[in-house]
């Protein structure tokens, strides 16, 4: 078996099966976690899948935020723990504040579902490095709420950084700041971003295995630190 | 509310409608309203906890701004009212 993997599922999650099944599929050994409980499992890395949790109430990720599984991977992430939030995980890891800024509802005011081209900008994070930066992938986008904004110093800190690793090219799909996909903290470890990987492992089910490269690049990167 | 330099697209839907019904040269920003209803006497240590609630989970302060405002209970002499209603204090918390 793989490095173990963590999905944390919350009220309302939908694609922690996908995310499970991915982990798998890829060589993983995928470990169900739930948000009302206390401990990680040990796990050696935790994702935050996609969904509504909590239904969306008051805003995105906000009460999950606050769930008690929440206070362990803030732990773990702030001492250096590959954290992955993947659309609803990315809100919920804006709200938790281990991204900056905040995910608000679409410019185009409806829901995109789409097969979204993107471009990696950066295969130095512990979820990216079995890209190569400048490929463009194309992985399912599919939210309402997925407009990345943030202050303009934060905006220009990221860029400056490195901290954007994914922005969409052929199309602003949602009206976000600098074209923002996906980013991650100073340190790397945490990655947030509104497209799917999950959704996209398996051509059975998605248009291309572009998902892929972020869960071997995790393996590695787990397998490397034994 | 959201910040000023946040877009806002749910106020911007409302604007357009109320053009379309003929209400011109209106320009929404639509924004949240909480009441809280506190049990027992409002003072300033309850009051700076129900901004800490405020700042913690009902507003983002990442893109929203918010501001507290004390507002009296409608009078409760009434002698339909449950006496347990005690000294109750409504407080609008506006996020956006």
């Amino acid at each position: 078996m793989g490095p173990k993997i963590g999905v944390v599922t919350f009220p309302g999650s939908l694609d922690d099966q996908d995310a499970l099944r991915a982990i798998r599929l890829c060589g993983g050994e995928p470990v169900p976690l739930w948000h009302g409980s206390d401990t990680l499992d040990d796990v050696q890395a935790v994702i935050l899948p996609g969904g509504f949790s909590y239904g969306d109430y008051l805003r995105c990720g906000a009460i999950s935020r606050f769930a008690p599984v929440m206070t362990e991977v803030i732990t773990a992430a702030n001492s250096g723990m590959p954290v992955l939030g993947i659309c609803n995980g990315f809100q919920i890891l804006c709200e938790a504040h281990l991204l900056p800024g905040a995910l608000i509802r679409n410019n185009v005011r409806v829901f995109v579902c789409t097969d979204q081209d993107l471009l990696v900008e950066s295969a130095d994070t512990t979820w990216t490095s079995d890209f190569t930066q400048g490929q463009v992938i194309t992985l399912v986008l599919k939210s309402g709420e997925g407009g990345y904004v943030a202050d303009e110093e934060t905006v220009r800190r990221l860029e400056g950084e490195g901290q954007i690793i994914f922005r969409y090219v052929n199309g602003n799909p949602n009206g976000s700041f600098h074209d923002i996909a996906g980013i991650c903290n100073e340190r790397g470890n945490v990655v947030g971003l509104m497209p799917h990987p999950e959704h996209n492992v398996d051509s059975l089910t998605g248009p291309s295995q572009d998902g892929r490269p972020i869960f071997s690049s995790i393996f590695s990167f787990l397998s490397a630190k034994v | 509310m959201p910040k000023p330099e946040i877009l806002d697209p749910q106020g911007k839907a409302v604007s357009g409608a109320l053009s379309r019904l003929g209400f011109a040269g209106i320009s929404v920003r639509q924004g949240k309203r909480f009441e809280l209803d506190l049990e027992g006497e409002l003072t300033e240590e309850r009051l700076a906890e129900v901004r800490q609630a405020a700042e913690t989970l009902l507003a983002n302060t990442v893109i929203e701004t918010f501001n507290v405002r004390v507002e009296e209970p409608p009078s409760s002499s009434d002698a339909e009212e449950p006496a347990e209603s005690a000294e109750q204090a409504e407080l609008a918390t506006q996020a956006g």
